[in-house]
């Protein structure tokens, strides 16, 4: 059933390491299921034909039914569903928490499109690059209604909803063009709201990544955020001011004025600028701090975060504790505060060895344009 | 077949359709089988409306390109087309129609419970329907019929609020028709009805009552609170203004998901009536068919949160509603299991009744099984938002439920007309609503896992083939619907007379004449034998 007919794919293609699991799960739901129906069909048909009536008289005799039967085909089927159940959700879980070295990349879609920032400053619109063999993590925040993020090709989709971060994470495996979607209704031009991911080698990735990021990377512009909106007049660097003072405060563990314990990841540096009074830090007061909700985008908050995270020595994409509620260890990441384009090396695959292919170029001429003509 | 002529309404002894005349005798009736009657008639106008969004549809994706409505139009057809056919035709379909007129002789009693009760749900009805198509005549709503906020509650553009109010009052007809129906079987059933001996639609009937008085305040509630947030600002789902997005989709598909059993439930029903009587035999376990409806009823209130696996709900809170999915499929695959032992060792016909339950048999088992696939996690990642989920549900809401449905519809159509359709057309047109059903939405699945996502106005040009096949389908499947509205009209003219028990059914409503007085019974029947007793049949009745 596999076997293509010219022009026509039965599966998109294989491009992410989880790909080749999803598949092999479909294949195994895929023969369950056929076997179940030829089952239900054959018995159906057998039973319609060989006990078609013969005569308007004949009286069957009554079968009450059997218990034996009953547990059979309560139990039998639930077994079969079990082993649906554990290897699904032994992927799912394994396709939840990223990998510690995963690469960051940063995601705000809107109302009809996905802008994507790399930490190096690099911002693209409706495309994405990301190399071959790398653990990539998908920070994603939404301007308005809820999105989702939908690559085919690496079987993976993930909703952004507004008001706070979803994160993905994927590592692509094969070079080319793939379809990326918006999958949750968000209006007018929801079938618009589509893209590209370009999966490269790595060492055209590196390429492909230094021609960007003209504006400085994200931490640097988060730094001038920083100064423009105010915030540097109370959360002093070198002293403690009205405000906690944000070195060394990503990833660490926050101590909060009614007692609980808090990480201070990505959402919660987030829910400090747009709703500071949530959580107050012990022994500073509150309402000191106005919101910043409607005053910075989520792509300037996402900067500002890169930012916070900077000041703590840290490289991007490090802390994922919202999913698991697990908190990830404190030392993980490099000792420097650059950005990480230096440390693109493959993690040892044989992906890297490849010449890029011209599948890529085929399949982009192939799916051609296909917006709607306005 | 006969040519005979007389009109029932005037040669027929007196029945629930000649006892009175004129319009305000039945828009005033009590009579529960006049009420099923104004249903029947209702839903059906609703059918057509929302099946004549659905072709525009299906014409608009013939081609990869939006060349047919601009985008707005697309999205305002599949939401009305939504919002159509589950709340005005899905959810009141079997139980206000069949059940309306079934139940209370199914029971052996007169009427239903509270009567006037019954035609104050009519009447929400149409209310609710009135705004509606109210909506539709401003200009539509675009929001899909899942009202995902933020994008209803402060993006939308479009008539949300008139929409919203309809489904809110709709909702309270269908709410007082379950608690009519739940009373009803407590309280009326005939000298020696006991549990044991209700019919399987009967019991069918009860567990969607449940659902119905349980789950649809909670819809009433949510898009209460939706409509709250859009008309005045108050922050409950929009996080600019404080409010939780992903707490609407919760609370929505608390009812929502307990609601496609409200579907399917009344549905499987009226196949163990089918099943039984036309493989004349006692249904296969009984026991274990009537605790499955009500464990189906129970369970699918625990399962919502299998609509939500990539929308960051946690991984543990996903891993339990996966399970319990897996759960809930256990009692549907009771049934199937039980209606093919039925058949076994019996004596089947073909009528048409008969065809449209093999048609359900067949269509829901593949409708159950790739639900299975949307209850894997890992599965579902790839799978939700796309054509595949669209199939799944129309497998299981068309090949299931109206399936069901047209073969209720064909099995009492007799006793609710005292007339016989034709029987080649019915089974003619039963055929072509098989294959156009599943040429429509088999390739669905395919488009599915190679990743189209559903509510597109334009796709990409390599989803083009599966989807000419299903727009080819869909035309089909538009003749299926179209014929027997015609034979069947058709027979109240020239189908020969039923008698009161063409089918030689088992059953109190097969006891009456037909059409049924208006108040069923001579007398109030006494049950001595329990349900399908078909071994006990002395007398053979038969038609064709």
């Amino acid at each position: 059933m596999q076997a293509a007919a010219s022009g026509f794919e039965w599966l998109p293609a294989q491009a992410s390491t989880a790909a080749r699991g999803y598949d092999a799960l479909w294949w195994y739901l895929c023969a369950v299921s056929i076997v179940m129906t030829v089952l239900i069909f054959v018995g159906v048909f057998t039973f319609a034909i060989k006990y078609r009536q013969r005569s308007p008289h004949e009286v069957p005799k009554p079968i009450h039914g059997s218990l034996r039967l009953e547990i059979a085909w309560s139990v039998l089927p639930f077994i079969v569903m079990l082993t649906f159940f554990f290897w699904g959700t032994y992927m799912f879980f394994d396709n939840q928490n990223p990998p510690a070295n995963a690469m960051n990349i940063y995601v705000v879609a809107k109302q009809w499109m996905w802008k994507v920032q790399y930490p190096n400053g690099t911002r693209e619109i409706n495309e994405m690059h990301v190399p071959v063999g790398r653990a990539i993590r998908l920070t994603m925040a939404s301007e308005d209604v809820i999105h989702s993020f939908f690559v085919p090709a690496f079987r993976l989709k993930r909703d952004v909803v507004p008001g706070h971060y979803n994160d993905m994470w994927f590592t692509a495996t094969k070079p080319g063009r793939y379809h990326l979607f918006c999958a949750e209704y968000c209006g007018t031009e929801h079938s618009g709201m589509i893209g590209w991911v370009t999966v490269m080698n790595p060492r055209d990735y590196e390429n492909w990544l230094s021609g960007g990021g003209g504006e400085g990377s994200m931490a640097s512009q988060g730094e001038k955020l920083f100064q423009q909106l105010g915030c540097s007049t109370c959360h002093l660097l070198d002293e403690q001011g009205r405000c906690p003072n944000l070195r060394g405060v990503y990833g660490s563990r926050v101590l909060l004025s009614d007692g609980r314990t808090v990480v201070a990841d990505d959402a919660y540096v987030r829910e400090s600028i747009v709703n500071p009074n949530a959580k107050i830090v012990a022994g500073f007061q509150p309402d000191i701090m106005p919101t910043f909700q409607g005053q910075v985008s989520e792509e300037g908050i996402l900067q500002l975060i890169e930012y916070v995270k900077s000041l703590s020595g840290r490289k991007s994409g490090i802390i994922s504790s919202r999913q698991t509620g697990q908190t990830e260890g404190s030392s993980r990441g490099g000792s420097q505060a650059n950005e990480g384009q230096g440390t693109l090396q493959p993690e040892g695959t044989s992906m890297t060895t490849q010449p890029p292919r011209d599948m890529a170029n085929q399949q982009a001429q192939r799916k051609g344009n296909y917006r709607r003509n306005q | 077949m006969s040519t005979a002529v007389q009109d029932p309404r005037t040669q027929s002894p007196v029945n629930y359709l000649n006892a009175e005349d004129g319009l305000k005798s039945w828009l005033l009736t009590t009579d529960h089988k006049r009420i099923a009657i104004l249903y029947l008639i209702s839903i059906t106008v609703f059918f057509m409306i929302g099946g004549f969004f659905a072709v525009l549809m299906r014409l608009e994706l013939a081609t990869p390109p939006g060349d047919l409505f601009n985008s707005d139009t697309y999205n305002k057809l599949f939401t009305m087309h939504g919002i159509v056919m589950v709340f005005f035709f899905l959810v009141p379909s079997i139980p206000a129609t069949l059940g309306n007129f079934l139940l209370p002789m199914m029971v052996g009693a007169r009427d239903l419970a509270f009567p006037r009760v019954n035609l104050l749900s009519w009447y929400l009805y149409i209310i609710g329907g009135i705004f509606v198509v109210a909506t539709v005549g401003l200009g539509g709503v675009d929001t899909g019929w899942t009202f995902y906020t933020p994008f209803s509650s402060t993006y939308s553009n479009t008539w949300v609020l008139p929409a919203i109010m309809g489904i809110f009052v709709a909702g309270f007809s269908s709410i007082l028709t379950g608690l009519n129906f739940i009373v009803t079987v407590h309280k009326m059933r005939a000298p020696g009805m006991t549990w044991g001996r209700l019919p399987l639609f009967v019991w069918s009937q009860y567990a969607t009552a449940l659902i119905q008085i349980l789950g649809t305040p909670v819809v009433a509630i949510t898009l209460a609170l939706c409509a709250l947030e859009r008309a005045f600002h108050i922050g409950i789902f929009d996080p600019s203004i404080g409010g939780d997005p992903i707490l609407f989709q919760h609370m929505f598909w608390f009812y929502s998901h307990p609601a496609v059993y409200i579907m399917i439930l009344p549905g499987m029903g009226v196949i163990s009536e089918l099943v039984t009587c036309f493989s004349r035999k006692r249904v296969f376990g009984y026991d274990f068919v009537a605790a499955a409806s009500v464990g189906i009823a129970v369970i699918g209130f625990l399962v919502w949160g299998h609509h939500m696996f990539v929308t960051g709900q946690s991984m543990y809170a996903s891993m339990v509603f996966s399970i319990l999915s897996f759960l809930v499929a256990v009692p549907s695959a009771i049934k199937i299991f039980n209606w093919t032992a039925t058949m076994y060792q019996g004596s089947i016909r073909y009528d048409t009744p008969m065809l449209y339950a093999f048609g359900f048999i067949g269509l829901f088992t593949i409708g159950g099984l790739t639900g299975l696939f949307l209850a894997t996690t890992a599965i579902d990642v790839h799978l939700t938002d796309t054509y595949f989920v669209i199939a799944h549900f129309h497998y299981v809401m068309v090949g299931g439920m109206v399936m069901a449905y047209l073969g209720g519809i064909h099995f009492w159509w007799p006793k609710m007309t005292g007339r016989m359709y034709s029987e080649p057309w019915a089974k003619f047109s039963a055929l072509i609503v098989f294959v156009g059903f599943n040429l429509t939405f088999f390739p669905q699945f395919i488009l599915g896992y190679q990743g189209m996502p559903r509510r597109y106005h334009a796709y990409a040009p390599e989803f083009h083939v599966l989807n000419v096949m299903s727009s080819c389908g869909a035309s089909i499947l538009g003749i299926g619907y179209i014929l027997p509205l015609i034979y069947l009209l058709a027979s109240l003219k020239t189908g020969k007379p039923a008698g009161p028990n063409p089918w030689g059914a088992k059953g109190l409503e097969w006891t009456t004449q037909s059409p049924p007085t208006t108040f069923n019974f001579e007398k109030i029947p006494v049950v001595t034998e329990e349900a399908y007793a078909y071994a006990a049949t002395t007398e053979e009745e038969t038609v064709g």
